[in-house]
């Protein structure tokens, strides 16, 4: 029995690392360094969000007096979120109307209360730092995770009018040391090219987004783009840090009654020969 | 003045419902073997589930829309605006995959210990038609969160039988009430997900227990306590009363089950996507597939054996007569197994190769089914799902020539 | 089984160490169940203050506003429907307003209300809550030639002043709720909070 019970965790396991692994491909996905106690950081992430999301996009299932979980007060919330015919209750959404946002951006930009979790924060991260400008697009710009994508880089003055760079490496060991090396966002793909003798070669093209000159520097930009993320990661959740630390309390209790019942079990059991 | 007695009160009682009688049938007087194992805890903790399930399904329909336009806003309503329905949200999703958790280690308890064997085969059986309505309770109630793999969840396994050679078509559109996954289909899961089937559940739940209580509990020796009995009191030497030695244990395994149940509520709602999965928070888009989809994990090995069947004919229903029969299989247990002997302790070799591959087959079907397919994963599908009919299939045949240990006339 | 072996105390003690901490692990989980069944953050901010705007009020004249799903009145009184209030005190119930929950302490005066001339009432009756209608015609012949104007509820003919205060001997037990209310200015008030927002 005991050997099922070893078997079956083993497999458990093995899954578990496995669905990590199934993911991977397409671009690099870079981990933001976002803490979702930071109080300040999430303050900036809220107001990022209101200056450069909320314009376009809603967050309809998000009320403004929630904000006052970041350690706004109303009168803050009052002042600096809520728009002028609004009320604190009211769910973030915001002016534009439906139609002119398909004519502009050929789909309704998406709400955004539970992108997050939809997305993931990762890719969140990696997408709000790989715009590129591209003047074949309507927008006039493109993005390396997201290809062709509708929105076009609203925070462009803080970033910069970033370029796409590619290079062809004949040798993937080479290529991977050169993607390991790159900051930025960055993705390698197998390009199959047939020779005039009709052999295919194949070369490894490290496409990658350099950042232009804007209001901040690069790292200060990634930062900035870290704040909104970890207020986004919040949005998706409200109750995430809540239902986290009250996990603590519950299981510790949990965990005395436990021992308070194995007792009592083997109290009674020594009945039993 | 008068003064409350309890016998006196009792008595009335017992005199018009059979209180203390039930109270001494199935508790006090109910005798269990005294031998039950870890794996004994699994029933009682299905109960719990069942329960819990049942309770925060309660208070989530106070706040839920079964509206396709609100459906999905109801559940982010549910989650932040009403006090604590985040709480009972998540206690709800992640009794739905524990529900499945539980009740799979039941089932494989009731395999190793051969629970199934005379004179339990209609408990066995009672067992799988709870296991099959609680697999269309999974299936209806995962469609009202109303994402996008709810609603292509749906969509493909009510497909599947479109499959079914003439009436197929007609039947999905008279199971959907319209051509596509619609506001009417959503109001139908939703009556059949709150109303109906807990009332199956319920009912067949409470049949379960009566049918084990006539008949006794096996254990993990598979000998029956019922053939020794103690000539002065007529009681089985090797069982014990279910209470108190049963309900104290099983109060252990019911706060062991919590400490884990809790640590997923509060720490991992998600479990990595297994639990609730990312694309479930993009509302249905009945015109944008989602690039990979796959059902909850739960469903997975059968939807791999799905899969892993071609197409022969111009017809794909034979994939669906695999699933339906890998499911429905279990029900021909109990006359498929020759076995002298019930337990895995005292059976032979060839038996015990043939529960671990069944195991590792359904575990890894499960895995498989999550992911894409790819040719190989297809054809190692395939070869696993040979293996798990070949489990059953081939039973008569190596249960019998397997080399057993003797059976014990007593529990150890 | 040897009974004599058992150590009840310790056994008694498991028990109930055991069902305590049990019992409060119940309390625990039904407490989340219980406290999700107030009133959710939609329905806190669909019933969250409203302001109104008193400027345009003609005297004499009433004006309906929604809070909380329910009728509020707002009533511009002239002076000789104040002056009716000191003869109308004689045959209502609580002249005074010593039903404390009836109204806010700012508004336990002879007026019932913060400005002697404004006047803002829940228009729902205490009886068995329909809502009366304004009856400042004086003396009619349904009501009597003794009728100063006020309310009248025509469901179970209970009758209120011009204060909302219940005559004596109708249905309705208590005088009409008055809500709690703020000035924000001179012409805006505030329906249903008794401070000014931060």
């Amino acid at each position: 029995m005991n050997q099922v019970l070893k078997l079956l965790l083993a497999i458990t396991v093995s899954m578990a690392t496995g669905a990590a692994l199934a993911s991977a491909g397409g671009v690099r996905l870079d981990q933001p360094a976002a803490d979702r106690l930071d109080a300040a950081s999430l303050q900036r992430g809220a107001q990022a969000f209101v200056n450069y999301c909320l314009p376009c996009h809603t967050a309809s299932f998000m009320r403004y007096g929630r904000l006052t979980d970041l350690g706004f007060t109303e009168a803050q919330i009052k002042a600096a979120f809520v728009p002028p015919e609004g009320k604190i209750g009211d769910t973030m959404t915001n002016a534009m109307r439906p139609g002119d946002a398909k004519a502009w951006f050929g789909a309704l930009p998406p709400d955004l209360s539970v992108i997050a979790r939809a997305r993931g924060t990762r890719w969140l991260y990696t997408y709000l730092r790989g715009f590129y400008v591209d003047e074949t697009k309507p927008t006039g710009w493109n993005n390396l995770v997201f290809k062709d994508v509708g929105m076009p880089h609203v925070m462009w003055q803080l970033s910069g009018l970033g370029r796409l760079v590619e290079k062809e490496y004949a040798a993937h060991g080479e290529a991977e040391a050169a993607l390991s090396k790159l900051k930025g966002v960055a993705e390698l793909v197998e390009k199959h090219e047939a020779s005039k003798d009709g052999k295919e070669t194949v070369k490894y093209v490290l496409r990658s987004v350099e950042a232009g000159k804007g209001a901040m520097q690069p790292d200060q930009y990634d930062s900035y783009v870290v704040d909104l993320v970890n207020f986004l990661d919040y949005l998706g959740e409200p109750a995430k840090n809540k239902r986290i630390a009250m996990g603590y309390v519950v299981l510790a209790f949990l965990l005395v009654l436990f021992v308070f019942a194995y007792l009592l079990k083997r109290e009674f059991w020594k009945d039993v020969h | 003045m008068i003064k409350f007695d309890g016998k006196a009160l009792l008595g009335w009682v017992d005199a018009r419902f059979p209180l203390t009688k039930l109270w001494k049938e199935h508790l006090s007087e109910y005798y269990a073997p005294k031998n039950f194992n870890f794996w004994y805890y699994f029933g009682s903790l299905a109960l719990l589930v069942l329960v819990l399930q049942i309770v925060s399904g309660i208070w989530l329909t106070m706040s839920y829309k079964p509206d396709m336009t609100q459906a999905f806003a109801s559940v982010e309503y549910i989650m932040r605006d009403v006090s604590w329905g985040w709480l009972i949200r998540y206690m709800h999703s992640t009794g739905a995959s524990m529900f499945f958790v539980v009740v799979y280690l039941h089932m494989l308890r009731g395999m190793m210990y051969g629970s199934y064997r005379s004179p339990r085969e209609l408990l066995w059986l009672i067992g799988c038609v709870i296991y099959l309505a609680l697999m269309a309770e999974a299936f209806f109630g995962y469609l009202l969160p109303w994402g996008q793999m709810s609603y292509w969840g749906a969509q493909v396994i009510v497909n599947l039988f479109a499959s079914i050679p003439v009436i197929g078509p007609d039947l999905a559109v008279w199971i959907r009430g319209d051509y596509t996954i619609s506001d009417v289909t959503l109001n139908r899961f939703f009556a059949f997900h709150v109303v109906a089937l807990p009332i199956v559940l319920l009912l067949l739940v409470v049949v379960h227990i009566i049918a084990l209580h006539e008949v006794g509990s096996n254990n993990p020796d598979g000998v029956e306590i019922k053939k020794n009995k103690d000539p002065v009191t007529h009681l089985p030497r090797d069982g014990i009363p279910f209470h108190p030695y049963y309900t104290v244990k099983d109060i252990v395994g019911v706060v062991g089950f919590l400490i884990i149940f809790s640590a997923i509520v509060f720490w991992a709602p998600e479990l990595g996507g297994y639990f609730i999965e990312d694309n479930n928070f993009i509302p249905a888009d009945p015109l944008k597939t989602p690039e990979h989809i796959a059902p909850v994990w739960y469903f997975t090995p059968y939807y791999a054996m799905l899969r892993a069947v071609p197409s022969y004919f111009e017809t794909q229903v034979w994939g669906v007569i695999v699933m339906g029969a890998a499911v429905l299989i279990f029900f021909a247990l109990p006359w498929l197994d020759r076995s002298p002997v019930k337990s895995i302790r005292y059976r032979g070799p060839i038996y015990k190769s043939f529960l671990a591959a069944f195991i590792l087959s359904f575990l890894i079907l499960g895995y498989l089914g999550v992911l894409p397919p790819t040719p190989f994963r297809t054809a190692l599908a395939q070869f696993l799902t040979v293996v798990y009919f070949a489990f059953f299939l081939a039973m008569p045949w190596y249960s019998r020539i397997d080399r057993c240990k003797p059976e014990p006339e007593r529990v150890r | 089984m040897s009974e004599s072996t058992v150590d009840k105390g310790k056994r008694r003690f498991l028990v109930a160490t055991t069902s305590a901490a049990g019992g409060l692990a119940t309390v625990g989980a039904a407490a989340p169940f219980l406290l999700s069944l107030q009133p959710s953050e939609r329905a806190k901010a669909m019933g969250a203050p409203v302001e109104f705007d008193i400027g345009k009020l003609e005297a004499g004249a009433l004006a309906t506003v929604e809070w909380r799903g329910q009728v509020v009145w707002v009533m511009k009184r002239t002076p000789e429907m104040l002056a009716s209030l000191k003869k109308t005190a004689g045959v209502v119930n609580d002249p005074e307003s010593k039903n404390k929950g009836q109204q806010p302490d700012y508004a336990r005066n002879e007026w019932r209300s913060i400005k002697p001339e404004i006047l803002v009432l829940v228009g729902i009756c205490t009886h068995l809550g329909c809502s009366p209608t304004k009856r400042t015609d004086l003396a009619p012949a349904d009501l009597g030639a003794d009728w100063m104007g006020g309310f009248f509820c025509p469901c179970h003919g209970s009758k209120f002043d011009l204060a909302g205060r219940v005559y004596k001997n109708v249905p309705a037990p208590t005088n009409l709720v008055v809500p709690p209310h703020a000035y924000l200015s001179d012409t805006r008030i505030l329906i249903g909070a008794d401070t000014k927002p931060a």
